[in-house]
This record gives structure tokens, C-alpha cells and sequence, in this order.
């Protein structure tokens, strides 16, 4: 099962915040985290996710910073900010009630196939 | 191995072509693609597969330069250098149509002189509605630009209906400080009506607003340089008439008008078409101006807060600080629009912050004289237009301050700055709206 594109591109800023909300990281390590969660199944054109992580540094929602390892090449690092996890809230809060609308509607409690509980 | 590194580097140079990804942006992935050769030949897969895999998983170019360049607002001309050919042949139309709307705002100046029994005698009615000549067909050029519907087509109608009845059925007196105010402030509101059809409707979008302002700005400098060039162009036609007799005052008295009010559209076409050129100029303009303005405000505060010059200030020289605020807040905005929003605090910001704490401080020195004075003076239209118009601008200043010093001091994104200034917009229209509408009947329409 392939998900649909409006969904994916619904569904990636607060993947990214919640993700961010559990540890700072990196692009790459980012994008494998959703590519491990979703078991393959959200299939993200790798290189969109930085113009994603670009605006929500614009909106004050993650902090950047490079850095460099003494060996190796150096990275850049984001990390979530007070304005971001009330950001993340603000989405699942919204996430929640439309997966509750649907689970009501198709009579089922186990209709909902990304785990809200860990966003 | 080595050839990886081969590839890499060309691949590196092919998107460092492509100019909306920048030095750092392509750091970044370059380290994603680094990392994903890494574990792909982990798992066992050849370099140069695991390169052509990673590079496919990226993305391609083009898509990937287009979501760069809509998150990056400040390098979204350059969506036009990315895009394909076949635009090509929509901007041709697009002059086409500014063209005519541009031609048909000069027609109507020309028939509005005509009809005001120009340049016989003065005309209070047309300097009243100069601006209803004008901006609405720049509204129409926006409408039909981002193909608006029907129904939001008639909403952008509705203020240029209301201001028409609304200037036209008061009974002003003959050049009365209430008329020319309303000259003056019909403008503004006009100018922001025409925000709705330039935004497609969508007035509640804060990054739409942020176009619309940056546009403001770009479209008033490819308007000056129009007037400029046009202004030689009258000259010299001036003098090359002349030895043939003809009365040369008459013919620039007629196209003057009709020049200007198709330089409104056409500078608004060049601002659409042509933003590359004039987006190269705003950061520079604001590099040049914004030191010598904050050293001359800073100066100037000083001196008037040490000789004490501001309580014995000409109460109608309320005006010259209005447009001292006004030169402020233009230079702010601009630098806003220049910069990368995304870019940390540098040493313009704090040249900036000094602008406009100067130009705080002194206002409020004058504005202090002002009211304490203001019992034995007595309100009159000009003087209540004035003091509304400084308060608007000093607590759009005031915040403006506030919120760069956070910035600054590393509290708050710049983010936060841009959305103050979006946010604030309507009270400007809300301010001259109040002046055109309910001022005028408040003061008998003296």
C-alpha cells in the first residue's frame, strides 16, 4: 500500500516536530526514522525534507546549528523549540479529532494506522 | 572510491548551478546523499549504484529548486529563471494585457480632464479623485492576472463603489482642509484595496501579505525610475519643439496626467515580470540608506533632547514627522524584504534598531509637546489627521523596536517581525478609511 501524496505532504510537518520532540537530529537520520515508522510505506522524495526542516526554522519552530565532529564531515543539527512543541500540540490535536471522526464513521477503534499514540 | 568523489563533485557543481539552492543548502545534501551511499553500500550494493540510487532518491532537480525557491521567498524570482519554456508565451500576454489596462487608466485621465474643463480652472473635484481614476484598473489588471472568480471579482469592486459615492455626495467646501485630506488619504485605502485582488483573495495568508508589501516597495522604485525617465524624455521633446512654435506647457500639462497613470500599471507589470532586477536593488538601497538615516536620527534626537527644542515645536510641524516615520517604517520594510528571513541577527539589524529607536525618540518628544499643548489649540481636521497618523505609525514603530530587540538579543525569529508588520496592515487602511469617511462630516466637511 502506497499513501497518498496530499497525505504524506499532510502528515510531514508534525512526523518531523515529533520526531524532533524525541532527540535533536539530522536530516538524513530524520528521514529514516519516518521511512522506519512507516515500515517503507511513506515514500518522501528525500530532498523535500529540507525545504520543510528551512521552514519551520523560519517559523521559529526548530533551532539550527552545524556541526563538526573532529573526524568527518560537519552537519547540520535541528533541534525543537517551545514555539515547536506547542506547534506539534496544536497538530496533534487536529490529527486526533480527524481520526476519531473516521474511526467513528467506519466503527472501529483500530482504524488508526500510524499510532496517534506516539505523535 | 575516488570516482565517487568525481561524481559527487559534478553533481555538487550541477545543483550549485542551479541557483536557488545556495552553498549551504547544498552542504546539507551533500551530507544526505553522503550518508545514503554509505548505508546503501553497506547493505552490498555497488558505489556507483548506490550513487545513482541516492541521487534518485533525492529527487529531481527541478521540483526539489521549486519547493527551495517557495520556501525561500527572497530567491522566488528565481522560479522564473527555473521555469520551462513554455511560460514563455503566457508573459508575452501578460504585457499585452497590462498594456491595455495601462492605455485604458490613461483614457480615463485624459476624458476625467476633459470632462473637469481642463486646464481652464481648478479642480477640487479631480484632485479629490485622482486616485478613483486610476487604481481600479490596476485592481482589474491584479483580477484578471490571478484569474479571479466572479463573485471575488465583485467583492474587489465593492470599496471602489463605496469611496466613489462616498468622496462624491459629501458637500466638501470649496478647498477645504477636509477635501484635500481625503485626496490625500484615498490613496492609501485604495492602494490596500488593490492588496485583495493581488493576493487572489486569499487577505488572511500572512506570507501573501508579505508579497503584497514587498511589492508595494519594489513597484515604488520601478516607478521613480519611470518618472525619472520619463520626466528627460517630456524635457527634451520640450526643447526639440520649441523652435516650431508649438505651446509645448499645453501638450505636457496633457500627457503628464495620462503618463502617470499608466506608469501605475506599468511599473506594476515590471514588478510581476521582472522582479530579478529590482530584487538586486532593495538590499542595496536599504544598505546605503539605512546608516545615514540612523546616524542622522540619532544625531538629531540628541540635539533635541539636550536643548530641550521639542516643547517650543511649530504645532504644524506635526507633518514633517509623519513623513519622517513614514521614510522609517519604508526603510524597515525594505530591509525586511532584502533579507534572508532565515539568516541570524547581523550588524544591519542593529544599525536598524538604532533608526528606528531615534526616530522613536524623537517623535514622542514632539508628540509629548503636542498633546500638552493641545487643550488652547483645539482640534482641527489637518491637525487630528496628523496626530492619528503619528500614533498609527509609532506604535507600529514602537512594536516594530520591541520586537527587533528580541530578535536581536536571540528571544524571538525574525519570523515574529515580519508577522507584526503583516499583521498591522489593515490598521493603516483602517486609519484612512476614517479619515476619507468619517473625519470629513465630524469637522462639517470645512
Amino acid at each position: 500500500m502506497q499513501i497518498d501524496k496530499d497525505l504524506v505532504a499532510a502528515s510531514a510537518t508534525p512526523l518531523v516536530l515529533a520526531i524532533l520532540a524525541e532527540g535533536e537530529s539530522y536530516g538524513y537520520a530524520i528521514l529514516k526514522h519516518v521511512r522506519e515508522l512507516s515500515d517503507g510505506e511513506m515514500e518522501w522524495t528525500d530532498g523535500m525534507l529540507y525545504p520543510l526542516l528551512h521552514r519551520l526554522h523560519r517559523l521559529g519552530y526548530v533551532t539550527t546549528e552545524w556541526r563538526a565532529p573532529p573526524e568527518g564531515r560537519r552537519r547540520r543539527y535541528y533541534a525543537i523549540t517551545d514555539e515547536g512543541y506547542a506547534a506539534l500540540a496544536e497538530h496533534k490535536r487536529q490529527w486526533v479529532t480527524v481520526t476519531r471522526a473516521l474511526g467513528d464513521i467506519w466503527g472501529g477503534a483500530d482504524l488508526l494506522p500510524f499510532g496517534m499514540g506516539r505523535v | 572510491m575516488e570516482e565517487l568523489e568525481s561524481k559527487i563533485a559534478e553533481w555538487r557543481s550541477f545543483v550549485r548551478h542551479d541557483s536557488t539552492v545556495d552553498g549551504l543548502d547544498v552542504e546539507e545534501l551533500e551530507d544526505h546523499l553522503r550518508s545514503q551511499i554509505a548505508d546503501l553500500t553497506a547493505v552490498g550494493l555497488a558505489t556507483d549504484e548506490a550513487f545513482l540510487v541516492a541521487v534518485k532518491r533525492l529527487g529531481r532537480l527541478d521540483e526539489l529548486s521549486r519547493a527551495f525557491a517557495h520556501e525561500h521567498g527572497g530567491r522566488l524570482w528565481r522560479q522564473l529563471v527555473t521555469s520551462d519554456r513554455g511560460e514563455q508565451r503566457e508573459t508575452d500576454s501578460r504585457w499585452l494585457e497590462a498594456l491595455v489596462f495601462a492605455v485604458a487608466a490613461a483614457l480615463t485621465v485624459q476624458v476625467a480632464l476633459l470632462a473637469a474643463g481642463f486646464p481652464g480652472k481648478e479642480s477640487w473635484w479631480l484632485l479629490r479623485n485622482a486616485s478613483l481614476l486610476v487604481l481600479p484598473f490596476l485592481a482589474g489588471y491584479f483580477a484578471r492576472q490571478r484569474r479571479l472568480c466572479l463573485r471575488r471579482s465583485l467583492l474587489t469592486a465593492v470599496p471602489f463603489v463605496i469611496a466613489a459615492v462616498v468622496i462624491n455626495i459629501y458637500p466638501y467646501v470649496e478647498g477645504g482642509s477636509t477635501e484635500l485630506l481625503v485626496a490625500a488619504h484615498l490613496p492609501v485605502v485604495l492602494w490596500l484595496v488593490v492588496a485583495y485582488p493581488y493576493m487572489g483573495g486569499g487577505v488572511r495568508s500572512h506570507e501573501r501579505r508579505m508579497d503584497f508589501i514587498r511589492f508595494t516597495g519594489e513597484w515604488f522604485i520601478y516607478y521613480v525610475l519611470i518618472a525619472l525617465g520619463g520626466g528627460v524624455l517630456l524635457a527634451l521633446t520640450a526643447l526639440i519643439l520649441e523652435p516650431t512654435g508649438a505651446d509645448v506647457e499645453r501638450i505636457v500639462e496633457w500627457v503628464l496626467p495620462s503618463g502617470a497613470a499608466g506608469a501605475v500599471i506599468v511599473a506594476a507589470w515590471l514588478v510581476e515580470s521582472k522582479q530579478r532586477v529590482v530584487e538586486n536593488m532593495a538590499p542595496v538601497l536599504t544598505m546605503l540608506f539605512t546608516p545615514l538615516f540612523a546616524v542622522m536620527l540619532a544625531g538629531a534626537a540628541v540635539v533635541y533632547a539636550v536643548t530641550g527644542l521639542g516643547g517650543a515645536f511649530d504645532r504644524e510641524l506635526l507633518g514633517v514627522f509623519d513623513a519622517l516615520l513614514v521614510v522609517v517604517l519604508g526603510l524597515v520594510l525594505y530591509g525586511m524584504s532584502a533579507r534572508d528571513p532565515s539568516a541570524s541577527s547581523s550588524w544591519m539589524d542593529r544599525i536598524q534598531l538604532v533608526a528606528v529607536a531615534s526616530a522613536l525618540v524623537l517623535d514622542v518628544v514632539v508628540l509629548g509637546a503636542m498633546i500638552a499643548r493641545v487643550g488652547d489649540l483645539g482640534f482641527t481636521p489637518n491637525r487630528t489627521a496628523a496626530l492619528g497618523l503619528n500614533l498609527v505609525l509609532l506604535v507600529n514603530l514602537a512594536g516594530t523596536a520591541w520586537l527587533s530587540i528580541r530578535f536581536i538579543t536571540g528571544h524571538r525569529t525574525f519570523h515574529r517581525l515580519e508577522r507584526w508588520q503583516t499583521t498591522y496592515m489593515p490598521a493603516f487602511a483602517l486609519w484612512a478609511a476614517t479619515v476619507v469617511v468619517i473625519l470629513p462630516p465630524l469637522f462639517a466637511f470645512a
